[in-house]
């Protein structure tokens, strides 16, 4: 198990490694240079190479790249072109937004998912089943935006129970406070949830549906089992497999998704910071933001992995 | 050899027994009807629309429903029902080459990695993982920023994000398949790894990929929606289902009525494919449909 652990960790630090070479390189293949699309086709020569040498990009590639990751390992992060301040300070306040809303939107859809997945294959073809399957194909096709949109409609311009969008902040001497930032994440976390529980709640029925028809959950039940208890002590855990796939493939949407939908809202996160650095033409902002996000995706497929094998032993490591 | 005259009662040909099915299975038939009225819809619009799509007409901005404008007008004054019917050209457009992407490149990568295991599995792996890192929005931020958002850069960037999901799915419902016994029979007499997932594998996992293609053509619908309002897509003057929606945003307390109907023909689009694929899920695969 120590040893499958080491070559996991090994593996998300070799991917995490890549993938700030992809994202460097990729901004590198920028036509000119990144001084030259922060100021434009009307830049002075003399202000370009200020900003060059601003940027650091008068020193070779190889040594821009490992100025960047060994800053970022040792806790240094670049200065942001247009707020004039760390980007590691930037991300870390915007960080305190789009965390929490991730967050709120995976425990509203796993929870919600799981008991309704798990609900309709134990009552497979009867009208519960057809109930939720009916639901979670309307919340899947909805765009999370649009569902966004609708909300905005419904709370803030028809009922006025809240504003349009907006985040008060969590220390109350700003003018907002743990409640009142819940409240702001609320509408934002449930318009993302419903999509991601719709799609877990089918993946969840059919896997635990798939499960239902092994021969093992027939011995079960020959042997006297009731159906409660095979469907928790046999049923779920070996339906968890494809059901964690998929909760580790969502993160991606979900991260995506928190993006838009803070759009939607007009909260201060990390998909309006990016935004807003590309309006801004801020590329160091932008290369930081992606780098951190890509990370995010890459730690939970990393997480993912690790339960793979806590949950299914049948998983040696050498398959895993 | 003559084909017999009169096929035996119960001797039907798969196709037909498929169309009887297919017939009696009212959720296939609801998507296929949605499926169908959304191509119909953009097949129209390649001959017809009640007004040009892009004709700005702002005396009568911001109409309601009537018989000249079917579904309203928007800010300035453009007719929504032949703006959605152009914008279903777009949506396809991008959902067919974002899903051919994906599956191309993502199905030989996930059965290269079931046949050969061992360090091409892992390196399929890895490489899968490290695309999959890189959702769609975030690559169509990276390349938006180097060649400028664009429908183009919008359906690559979907495509490419389809590519691990595609890989994923083969490998691991391939990965099943390698360890049946019929496998091990078809070893056993001999068959290499390429003879086995031809013979095997891509029969046994196509019902699982075609449903996933349908579920790709709906998640790329949605996701060139979102980057078109986002302002990554499909930029003015093509009219596209999400850039209406953010047109839409703006409006929203003079005319509430224009955040409507682009989010529905959205929504109707990707649950006519999504309904497609369930059924076909439950057609094709003889082992559900024979239990349910």
């Amino acid at each position: 198990m120590s040893v499958f652990l080491l070559k996991r960790l090994l593996t998300f630090a070799a991917t995490l490694a890549v993938a700030s070479m992809v994202v460097f390189a990729v901004l590198e293949l920028l036509p000119g240079n990144a001084a030259q699309v922060i100021l434009g086709d009307t830049a002075t020569p003399e202000s370009l190479a200020a900003l060059e040498a601003r940027l650091g990009l008068d020193q070779p590639q190889l040594q821009r790249y490992g100025t960047w990751i060994g800053g970022l390992l040792q806790g240094r992060s670049a200065t942001s072109i247009s707020y004039d301040m760390p980007t590691g300070a930037l991300i870390a306040e915007r960080l305190q937004v789009t965390l929490p809303l991730a967050v709120m939107a995976m425990l509203f859809t796993v929870v919600v998912a799981l008991a309704a997945g798990v609900y309709a294959a134990s009552r497979h073809n009867r009208l519960g089943d057809v109930g939720v399957m009916f639901a979670s194909q309307l919340g899947i096709a909805i765009p999370n935006f649009w569902f966004a949109i609708l909300l905005i409609l419904l709370f803030a311009v028809k009922l006025q129970w809240v504003g349009a969008g907006g985040f008060p902040g969590w220390r109350e001497e700003d003018g907002g406070g743990l409640w009142d930032g819940l409240a702001a994440l609320l509408l934002p976390a449930v318009s993302l949830a419903v999509v991601q529980a719709s799609v877990l709640a089918r993946w969840t029925r059919s896997a635990v549906l798939d499960v239902m028809r092994e021969d093992f959950v027939r011995t079960a039940r020959a042997k006297g089992l009731s159906r409660r208890a095979t469907l928790w002590r046999h049923v779920l855990r070996n339906a968890m497999i494809p059901v964690l796939t998929i909760i580790g493939l969502q993160f991606a949407f979900l991260i995506s998704g928190t993006i838009v939908v803070e759009q939607v809202f007009v909260l201060p996160g990390l998909g309006r910071l990016v935004f807003q650095a590309i309006a801004n033409r801020d590329l160091v902002v932008v290369r930081d933001v992606v780098l951190l996000l890509v990370a995010m995706v890459v730690f939970v497929n990393f997480v993912v992995d690790v339960l793979y094998a806590v949950i299914d032993p049948r998983l040696k490591p050498s398959d895993a | 050899m003559p084909e017999p005259a009169v096929l035996a009662r119960g001797s039907a040909t798969p196709a037909a027994t498929f169309w009887s099915r297919a017939r009696r299975h009212p959720s296939f038939v609801l998507g296929a009807l949605l499926s169908g009225l959304f191509a119909a819809g953009a097949a129209l619009s390649l001959l017809w629309t009640p007004h040009p799509a892009a004709e700005i007409d702002v005396p009568n901005k911001l109409a309601l429903p009537s018989a000249a404008h079917w579904l309203g007008t928007d800010s300035l004054g453009r007719d929504i029902g032949s703006q959605l019917l152009v914008g279903a050209q777009t949506s396809i457009l991008v959902g067919v080459i974002a899903v051919l992407i994906g599956l191309l490149c993502g199905v030989a990568l996930g059965c290269l990695a079931a046949a050969r295991r061992g360090w091409v599995e892992e390196a399929v792996m890895r490489l899968s993982d490290f695309t999959f890192a890189f959702p769609a929005l975030l690559s169509a931020i990276m390349l938006g920023a180097i060649y400028g958002p664009g429908l183009v850069t919008a359906t690559v960037a979907i495509g490419i994000f389809n590519i691990p999901v595609f890989a994923r799915t083969a490998r691991a419902s391939a990965n099943a398949v390698w360890s049946r016994e019929f496998v091990l029979a078809a070893r056993a007499a001999g068959a290499g790894p390429w003879r086995i997932t031809l013979d095997h594998v891509l029969p046994n996992i196509a019902s699982i990929l075609i449903v996933q293609c349908t579920v790709q053509f709906a998640t790329a619908i949605l996701a060139e929606a979102a980057l078109s309002y986002l302002g990554l897509g499909t930029q003015p003057p093509t009219p596209s289902w999400g850039r209406m929606l953010n047109e839409a945003q703006t409006q929203m307390f003079q005319a509430p009525q224009l955040a409507i109907w682009p989010g529905a023909a959205i929504a109707l689009a990707v649950l006519g494919l999504n309904l497609v694929g369930d059924g076909l899920r439950d057609l094709l695969d003889p082992k559900l449909a024979r239990r349910r």
